[in-house]
């Protein structure tokens, strides 16, 4: 078995993100890396929006980024820690929109270990020097420098190690042009190593140390270590040099401490704390990341908390010392992975789980009525300060950018009875957690619908002049008349145009500089700027049936089959063309492709014929009319369109820089072909098909990026466009249409106006590049697992949260502290406190926005959603609810019975419980309702229905359970499983069960002897996440450190297995290997690189083939693809080796050791690799394919037939 | 010559701490196991977003309270039993 593997949706979780002017404009970009993915954003500060620009899938774990800018110079580079045991020192390039490797140098082996330096970088602020740090002992410094043609160099690696020592964190200290200095937070652990007593490991304190680099006499020292008071997460440098006092902010559990060298005192303060907060007060709090900026004038710092409250810092200096810090409580967002400050006034922050925002920086909260909290106050020990939530004052978001991390589960179904399956996906974590329901598809926003008299058969938008930047006219065209709306703040009907408004239009436009064209049956009529009309009539009984016109040129074809030409000459006049062409049959469709900028005119006019042709005819004056080329089709064809796409681009497009014209031909039957036209010949190559839909399929011409792509209207609308240098066709998530055309004003600069029955919509397509589009379903709780009930189109899913109240227990604990508030007030207080109290108990503070108060631990709240309608059961305090199922007992065949499976008093670590529970509730009505609860003595954590029972894991037991008046009744059992069944899943009697560390385990139910026998099991060590049935013999297995494997069980097993039909064998035949005396062969083996949550073998686009779909923690969805044939492995393989060695990953990490990071991969091609032939430069292209024996666009469509065969 | 591969075993030694001998005690063998897996989740984003979502804490949390424990995974040291 042979599979190819392919990422549907990149992971969308920013571990961290860096900013700069990476294109070496004034822009401010952002680099972010998402795992194995690194992406380039630039947020547009007029339309305050984030747009991905590139992303690159670097096969390897990007574990921090750096940007460094050399001294002097106006672009930035970034150093990318990883753990391919090299550093590696990337450059955007603009013109190409990729990154490039400036300089990767070795140091030491590969993956993420703990003492291969790759966790930690730190940049000298002058971008002299870079730090690369490991977890424990190794740091390395490198020495960047220019060499005399102005390109960077980098010097060999400087060691500033230090053995039995665990770094916390690297930061690079700005001390101007000194000699470059880096702190580190770091324990050494020899002492308590050596200590039987235990007392050195209690005494061991934190060092900051300071490693400075001479960089005259090119070595690294230890200038200076001092012990720090507790244990710090954190170290944020302060702004030296010119711009401020230099030095450190040390963060650590409750405290903020600022340090420096020479005479400056410690200044540390507590970190302030929400007033009549719910939490745990013995918890601590931690800064976990901060966003410096800093101006000629002032820095400051935005640091935030875990609980998500930004704070703004600011230091007061005098004579050069800090003298104190001053903390200011700014807003409360969600728990950002990294900040970033940009100078046009926006913040950005990518959440560790959830969607990332930009908001724009309203105030600076300098000056209202906050408190400003100083270090100079006094305190008492033990004492801090409290501030007050608010919602959100000096941030406004502009922008959400949408990320499924972390995604808990995954299934694909299709409930709402539409003729594609949607992925139904549990994502987010607590109060912020989602149901969404994905559909492959582009979001569309309706700008504006409204009603037309009657069923227009045409829209087309005008322009007044060639130079205006939006459209002035929308005319929409009906069975007998013409009607001419103009596009102001509304949109009104005119009459003023010049258009001819009784008769039906075929096409109308702006031609040349500034006129107006309309064509109809019986003519064309041009519109001059200052409203003269020439007409030209139509000969005879003829009439024009369709046309085809660009800024230039008319094309028109009369019936039966004579076309005429026309283009204008340089006053403006529209000439005729001296002879016409005749065709053997009658003109269906035709398209003209559009003026290239700086010529005359476009060579290229195509003719679709009944013959089931279409012919290239030739526009050059030298041979015009003449026939190119043609290209048989197999059926007749609807539509054509000429559009000219390359570069994505906008800035490059302006260049005029190469873009090719595609024809694409919508045919009758619902098909789309796209061919590459050749610039010289007109030839038709590289012919790609798609089936669209059961209707013809019509095209029109937009603007989406500032570059021209295609509409193709059939059942469901298709868009095609460029989208970061690679082409794509997407189906728009939105009704069918009828006719369509770019539409462009003010308010929607790159829209679409369309007509839909008798309704005229504007539409604007806003998420581009997008493969999903969404649809939110609010959770209260991290979702852990869900059920979907096919029978009824239902859905329940349940949620649990550690550290977590239930609402009845937060009220109960908000009316105490409301009591605690009023008693603590003295006599004279009394009323005061009492007001205080109530407005506290008043006081509603939505979850979503500023999380959940934190339990202690231990503590656990849970709820049981149902779906539709919406249903939310709360269990109490400290049950939480790990697993569900939807069963239909034998016993009672038309009810429908939901299974939860509860701990009680769960601890995580070390792991125990006080038992649990199995409540099993009655679907009825759309209700639950609870039939009883079942005691069980571990924590059911998998359940899955079975032949009319319920199987159930708990612990290292699997049992099969059935329905019982008061309890579930036990009815068979297993205990012999390693330590903890995770993973549940059947097929006939069949059932394969998931251990959490032990692989799984193949089991047979014997019904006649009542007993669950396990048959066959796994070689490896895996710590399933998920397991799923390929068929009766094959499994896939997806586990927690990212690998997925397929097993099968050989013919051999099966066979005994018939031939034992006791199982008695099995069962007493135990001992291979500690475990079942058979074992599975492993039939393919791949690493993903997240945590695989969900897999499920199924199609997931109508008409195609079973794939398995597999979604992981960051928030990525992929499929694997098995092969059909052998050539297409060979192909594939091949292609997969030569890319490996033309194109190997930008990060240095080698890509088949990459894909076999826990296992050796087998079996399995990487398609993410070999869809980067796109991406490569044409010559390299080129030398690829010839060692392939094909063209580079034979790949390119062998890629794409791969894709478009399983998925999209 | 048995002393250069002993004095390469030593280098290795030095070089990567945790490689084995053959007096390798079985708490610092499971020292070494703790340590290494704690920089390997810390190293994994994926896995310790995977803790900090069981855990319901932030991911920071998490990376801190790993590397505290770093200190000493397995409790204090037994011990040392006179060698005769």
């Amino acid at each position: 078995m042979y599979l190819y593997s392919l990422t549907l949706q990149k992971s969308s979780c920013i571990t961290c993100a860096v900013h700069g002017n990476f294109s070496g404009t004034k822009q401010q970009e952002i680099i972010a890396a998402k795992g194995k993915v690194l992406e380039l954003l630039r947020p547009d500060a007029n339309s305050g929006k984030v747009h991905s620009i590139t992303t690159l899938e670097v096969f390897g774990e990007i574990r921090c980024l750096a940007p460094f800018r050399l001294t002097g110079g106006s672009k930035d580079y970034v150093v990318i820690g990883s753990d391919s045991g090299r550093i590696t020192i990337l450059e955007y390039i603009p013109s190409k929109n990729t990154f490039e490797k400036i300089h990767q140098e070795t140091f030491g082996k590969s993956g993420c270990r703990r003492i291969v330096p790759g966790q930690y970088l730190a940049v000298d602020p002058k971008g002299r020097a870079v730090m690369i740090g490991a977890m424990e002992k190794q740091k390395l410094v490198y020495i960047l420098n220019r060499d005399t043609s102005a390109r960077l160099t980098i010097s060999s690696p400087l060691e500033a190690h230090k053995s039995h020592t665990v770094v916390f964190s690297v930061v690079g200290i700005d001390v101007g042009f000194e000699n470059p200095v880096f702190a580190c937070l770091e324990v050494d652990y020899e002492e308590a190593d050596n200590d039987p007593t235990g007392e050195a490991a209690l005494t061991t304190r934190q060092m900051l140390t300071y490693y400075e680099l001479d960089l005259g006499l090119n070595h690294v020292v230890r200038k200076f270590t001092e012990t720090l008071q507790d244990f710090s997460n954190m170290l944020i440098p302060v702004p030296g040099g010119n711009d401020g006092p230099s030095g450190i902010l040390v963060c650590s559990e409750n405290f903020i401490t600022y340090k420096n060298f020479g005479d400056q005192p410690d200044i540390r303060m507590p970190i302030p704390r929400r007033r009549y907060d719910l939490s745990d007060p013995d918890r601590g709090i931690l800064f976990v990341c901060y966003a410096g900026h800093k101006t000629k004038s002032l820095f400051f710092f935005f640091i935030q908390n875990e609980q998500g409250d930004i704070f703004k810092l600011t230091l007061t200096v005098e004579d050069d010392m800090v003298s104190s810090i001053k903390l200011k409580y700014f807003d409360t967002i969600p728990v950002a992975s990294s900040m970033i400050v940009l100078k046009t006034g926006f913040l950005f922050a990518s959440s560790e789980f959830g969607n990332h925002h930009l908001y724009q920086i309203a105030h600076l909260g300098d000056n209202d009525e906050e408190t400003e909290f100083s270090s100079t106050m006094l305190l008492d020990e033990g004492e801090t300060f409290y501030y007050s939530l608010r919602p959100l004052k000096n941030l406004v978001e502009v922008d959400e950018v949408d990320s499924l991390c972390p995604i808990t589960g995954c299934q694909v179904a299709d409930l709402a009875n539409e003729d594609t399956p949607q992925l139904y996906v549990s994502c987010g974590r607590g109060p912020n957690s989602t149901l969404r329901i994905l559909r492959h598809g582009l979001e569309v926003t309706e700008m504006a619908v409204s009603e037309l008299p009657g069923n227009p058969n045409g829209v087309w938008t005008v322009k007044t002049s060639a130079s205006a930047e939006y459209d002035a006219y929308i005319v929409v065209s009906f069975v007998n008349a013409t009607l001419v709306l103009s596009i102001g703040e509304s949109v009104e009907e005119v009459s003023d145009s010049g258009f001819l408004g009784t008769t039906p239009t075929l096409h109308c436009c702006q031609i040349g500089d500034d006129a107006l064209l309309q064509v109809y049956a019986n003519g064309i009529r041009h519109v001059r700027a200052d409203k003269r009309v020439n007409e030209w009539k139509a000969p005879g009984k003829k009439i024009i049936s369709k046309c085809a016109v660009n800024n230039r040129q008319v094309a028109i074809a009369l019936t039966g089959g004579e076309l005429v030409y026309f283009e204008m000459d340089l006053s403006g006049q529209l000439n005729e063309y001296t002879e016409r062409r005749e065709f053997s049959s009658e003109v269906i469709c035709m398209s003209i492709g559009s003026v290239p900028v700086g010529e005359k005119r476009c060579r290229f006019l195509a003719v679709g014929l009944a013959d089931h042709t279409v012919r290239m005819i030739s526009l050059d004056p030298s041979d015009c009319l003449q026939p190119m080329s043609m290209q048989a089709l197999p059926t007749v064809p609807e539509s054509l369109c000429i559009v000219a796409m390359g570069s994505g681009d906008s800035s490059e497009s302006e260049q005029g820089v190469l873009s090719t014209y595609y024809l694409n031909i919508g045919l009758q039957n619902g098909v789309l072909l796209r061919s590459v036209l050749d610039s010289v010949t007109g030839d038709m190559s590289d012919t790609r098909t798609r089936y669209l839909g059961s209707r013809p399929v019509r095209l029109f011409k937009v603007k989406i990026q500032n570059s021209e792509a295609v509409l193709a209207i059939s059942s469901r609308s298709w868009l095609g466009y460029m989208f970061q240098s690679v082409s794509r066709l997407t189906p728009l998530s939105y009704d069918a249409l009828d006719y369509a055309s770019g539409f462009s004003s003010d308010q929607c600069p790159e829209g679409v106006v369309s007509i839909a029955g008798d309704t005229l919509r504007i539409l604007a397509l806003e998420k581009l590049g997008a493969v999903f589009n969404q649809m939110t379903i609010n959770l209260k709780l991290t979702p852990r697992r869900f059920a979907i009930d096919q029978q009824n189109s239902n859905l329940v899913v349940v949620g649990s949260d550690h550290l977590c109240f239930t609402d009845s227990t937060k009220s109960e604990r908000k009316q105490q502290m409301a009591k605690e508030i009023i008693e603590s007030a003295g006599d004279e207080e009394a009323e005061l406190a009492k007001e205080v109290a109530e407005s506290f108990m008043n006081e509603v503070l939505p979850a979503t926005e500023f999380g959940e108060p934190k339990a202690g631990n231990g503590q656990w709240a849970s709820c049981i959603q149902l779906l539709a309608p919406d249903q939310s059961l709360e269990l109490d305090q400290d049950e939480a609810a790990l697993s569900v199922a939807i069963c239909r007992f034998a016993y009672k065949p038309d009810e429908t019975f939901v299974v939860v499976g509860v701990a009680k008093e769960l601890n995580l670590n070390p792991s125990s419980s006080s038992g649990g529970l199995m409540n099993t509730y009655r679907m009825a009505n759309g209700q639950l309702e609870l039939v009883h609860k079942t005691v069980v003595e571990e924590v059911p954590r998998a359940m899955a229905a079975f032949q009319g029972r319920l199987l159930v894991g708990t612990g290292r037991i699997l049992r099969v359970y059935d329905l019982g008046r008061k309890k579930l009744l036990r009815k068979c059992e297993n205990k012999n499983f390693p330590y903890r069944i995770v993973t549940i899943s059947s097929m006939g009697s069949r059932v394969i069960v998931g251990d959490v560390q032990e692989s799984v385990h193949f089991v047979k139910y014997r019904a006649k002897e009542n007993r669950l026998v396990v048959f066959a099991d796994d070689v490896s060590p895996r710590y399933v996440t998920a397991t799923c049935f390929l068929d009766y013999d094959t499994i896939a297995v997806g586990d927690k450190f990212g690998s997925i494997a397929i097993l099968r069980l050989s013919d051999d097993i099966n066979d005994e297995i018939e031939e034992d039909p006791t199982g008695a064998k099995a069962f007493w035949d135990r001992g291979l290997l500690n475990g079942a005396s058979q074992k599975a062969n492993l039939e393919a083996s791949f690493y993903i690189g997240e945590t695989v949550m969900s897999l499920q073998k199924t199609t997931i686009i109508p008409g195609g083939s079973e794939s398995l779909i597999y979604t992981t923690l960051s928030g990525s969805i992929g499929v694997l693809l098995p092969f059909t044939s052998r050539e297409e492995v060979d192909f594939f393989q091949h292609l997969e080796m030569h890319l490996r060695s033309e194109n190997a990953p930008i990060c240095g990490r080698d890509h088949l050791a990459y894909r076999s990071y826990y296992f050796p991969a087998k079996n399995v091609i990487d398609g993410d690799m070999c869809e980067q032939f796109n991406a490569l430069d044409g010559s390299k292209r080129r030398t690829l394919a010839m060692e392939l024996d094909r063209t580079p666009p034979e790949i390119s469509k062998k890629l794409e037939d791969m894709r478009t065969r399983y998925a999209f | 010559d048995r002393y250069n591969i002993h004095s390469q075993v030593e280098h290795l030694q030095s070089k990567y701490v945790g490689t084995g001998h053959a007096d390798t005690t079985k708490y610092e063998w499971m020292n070494n196991q703790h340590r290494d897996t704690y920089a390997s989740f810390i190293g994994h984003h994926d896995l310790l977003s995977y803790f900090a979502l069981v855990d319901n804490e932030s991911r920071e949390r998490i990376r801190f309270v790993m590397l505290q424990k770093m200190l000493q995974p397995c409790g204090p040291p037994p011990e040392k039993l006179e060698t005769e």
